[in-house]
């Protein structure tokens, strides 16, 4: 037998085949990359986060002026990020599981109503959501003198959305803005709004599933044992829809987190906003976007993680491994 | 109990059984009466169709006659006004073509000849250039054929290499396996628009001195690197969900492994993996709205731009509903179909025994 029919050496000469394709691919590119960047001028590498920024972002959670570095401004960006994945996550959570349960009540007009929701809200791009909600809350919501408060210390104005929150206070008028609560902006409140009930369709259909995975005969031993209807749901629905539930609403998760990205789309600085104005001023488009993926994969993985270890959490003892 | 005329499990039970559902029977029906005659009002009742923004902002119902006046640009973007015959004719070609797919009869080799033929008859259209058609540049189409155009043909070129990474990633070569994994991976974890800025700043950086490529290009490019990798991992699922004594009948008989994959892995696993395909082709069609951002004029990059008239800019609710109906009317068809085959396929699919 010729050695080129040997199935061992076919294997190393295919992988060696592969990565010399991969290599070269790359080593085109990269020379290609350096060719352009020394025609422009561009010196490659991470010594312009040093410099001055010379921007301003209209929202930060630390203290930043334009004359601040560009990482200084990075970080005010991920910052950004983590706070409208973290908010975003927690809002689409509660409303997926309402409108979940909602699908699945045995009451047909709120069945009807939440499936019509969840219809709606997940066959519309998640961009269309956005700007739709921008456009209410710029356009629609009243000025803040005349903010709506449909809940007491909720208020909605064409500023963004005023809340009292303990330790803040409660949100007073100042001028032509609120002052004191917690105030998001216009930008923070349609983001939030609007990916947070983009997730909450996807959630609920999640949840739904995983309520309905729960073997029928389950329910009624628990039922033929005495329990109550909450108990039931407690201790023996919820433990076991929980297992089928965890991955599913994983993945949403960290779908939430990208479709953060789309904040540069209405203007609110998150970390892709702050990077994408960083390679305009700077011309280092290789390490701008690098910096944006290795941030995003930095946060799925933070998710996927944390999320698999609630998983073991919730498995069954005998399933744990 | 309170309400023993009312039988167990009938839809009236349901709504008024216990003490619990009947509230929320008058809680919905309350948000129901509550909303439904004012939204009836505004959008039929008093609404104006007539192109007047005066008119418009004389009632307080919707306004389609914003929809009456734009609705040429939102379709077709920037398209030249005479000639927009031509993508109307493109979108129709995808339309038909898309429905005939969903027929099972239709499954076979004809179908792709019938595709390559209509995406070549599409892009002629489109381009023009010749049988006296005039050219028409790449950066002037829009609305929704370029979305149809992006969508389609984005998961159309990403689907072989799909098929390639699932592949690689259950190879029993580490290298090949690792290469497949880290692709498939790096990019299911950043956003599409990162796909997409890169696509439009770095690969002006990739190519040699003095190529450029078209913007369409650049951005078909991003889309079809992120459709590739999460079609990789729905083809995936069907290679997994594949009974294993067909591999291994097909090593039994001494196949190799090109026409052990080719003839008896693929056609059954890409078959079970056609309905989480469809539900790809869903989220890639909603995340084409993304290219809006890299400043190009698809669908709702269209009906931005249409909103920046001044004289219109108030009625956004009836132009951002008539978008999402037309994302909706095509996604919801779509998913549906998903569901009908998910069902038809495991009602048709040999079971291990």
């Amino acid at each position: 037998m010729a050695f080129w029919n040997d199935r061992h050496t076919r294997g190393v000469l295919y992988q060696v085949a592969a990565l010399g394709g991969v290599i070269l691919v790359g080593g085109i590119l990269v020379s290609n990359t350096m060719d352009n960047l020394a025609r422009q001028n561009i010196a490659t590498g991470f010594r312009f986060l040093t410099r001055e920024a010379g921007f301003g972002i209209s929202e930060h959670l630390v203290d930043y002026s334009p004359a601040d570095t560009y990482l200084r401004a990075l970080y005010v960006g991920l910052l950004n990020t983590l706070r409208i994945a973290l908010s975003g996550i927690a809002l689409a959570t509660l409303l997926g599981i309402v409108v979940g349960f909602a699908r699945l009540s045995s009451n047909w007009l709120v069945a009807r109503l939440a499936s019509v929701y969840v219809e709606v809200t997940r066959n519309v791009p998640v961009l269309l959501h956005l700007f739709f909600w921008y456009a209410v809350v710029t356009q629609a919501f009243p000025s803040p003198g005349a903010a709506l408060e449909p809940i007491t210390g909720f208020f909605l104005s064409n500023r963004g959305v005023a809340i009292s929150w303990p330790g803040l206070g409660v949100p007073t008028l100042d001028g032509f803005n609120f002052r004191g609560g917690a105030v998001l902006s216009p930008e923070l409140s349609a983001l939030l709004i609007g990916i947070a009930i983009y997730t909450s369709g996807f959630i609920a259909e999640t949840v739904r599933g995983g309520i309905l995975s729960v073997p029928k005969g389950q329910l009624e031993a628990a039922r033929s044992m005495g329990l109550t209807g909450w108990q039931v749901l407690r201790f023996v629905t919820m433990p076991l829809a929980l297992r089928a539930i965890v991955p599913g609403t994983t993945n949403q998760y960290l779908n939430l987190a990208k479709n953060s990205a789309l904040a540069v789309a209405i203007g609110y600085p998150d970390f892709v906003s702050v990077a994408n104005t960083t390679i305009n001023q700077t011309g280092q488009a290789i390490e701008g976007v690098a910096m944006i993926m290795a941030a995003y994969l930095t946060l799925s993985l933070l998710i996927s993680a944390f999320m698999n270890w609630y998983n073991r959490h919730v498995a069954l003892i005998g399933e744990r491994s | 109990m309170t309400a023993r005329f009312l039988k167990e499990g009938t839809i009236l039970y349901g709504l008024f059984g216990t003490w619990y559902n009947a509230l929320l029977t008058l809680l919905s029906l309350w948000i129901i009466v509550e909303w439904v005659p004012p939204l009836l009002d505004w959008g039929i009742f008093s609404a104006k169709t007539a192109p007047d923004p005066a008119a418009c902002r004389a009632t307080f119902g919707a306004c389609w006659g914003f929809i009456h006046e734009k609705y040429r640009l939102i379709l077709f973007g920037g398209y030249p006004f005479e000639h927009q015959w031509r993508p109307l004719l493109t979108s129709i070609i995808f339309v038909v073509l898309l429905v005939t797919s969903c027929n099972k009869r239709f499954w076979q080799p004809s179908l792709a000849a019938a595709w390559v033929l209509a995406l070549i008859t599409m892009f002629v259209l489109m381009h023009g250039g010749v049988l006296g058609l005039p050219v028409v540049e790449s950066s002037r189409w829009g609305g929704l054929p370029l979305t149809l155009i992006l969508a389609v043909f984005g998961l159309g070129i990403a689907f072989p290499f799909a098929v390639v990474l699932a592949l690689g990633r259950r190879s029993k070569l580490p290298v090949i396996r690792a290469i497949c994994i880290t692709f498939i991976e790096v990019v299911r974890g950043v956003p599409l628009i990162s796909l997409l800025f890169m696509a439009s700043v770095m690969v002006p950086l990739f190519l040699p001195e003095g190529i450029t490529v078209d913007k369409l290009i650049r951005a078909e490019v991003g889309i079809i690197i992120f459709a590739a990798a999460y079609s990789a991992e729905s083809v995936r699922g069907g290679l997994q969900a594949l009974n294993r004594g067909q591999e291994e009948a097909a090593d039994a008989l001494g196949l190799s492994y090109f026409d052990k994959t080719w003839r008896i892995v693929l056609p059954q696993a890409l078959r079970i993996a056609i309905p989480s395909i469809t539900n790809n082709f869903i989220s890639t069609f909603k995340d084409t709205s993304l290219v809006v951002v890299i400043g190009m004029f698809d669908l709702l990059g269209a009906l931005k731009a249409s909103l920046n008239d001044a004289q219109w800019r108030t009625f956004y609710v009836e132009g951002y509903l008539f978008v999402a109906a037309i994302y909706f009317v095509f996604c919801i068809g779509m998913s549906k179909y998903a569901q009908y085959l998910e069902n038809d396929i495991g009602r048709t699919t040999a079971k291990p025994s």
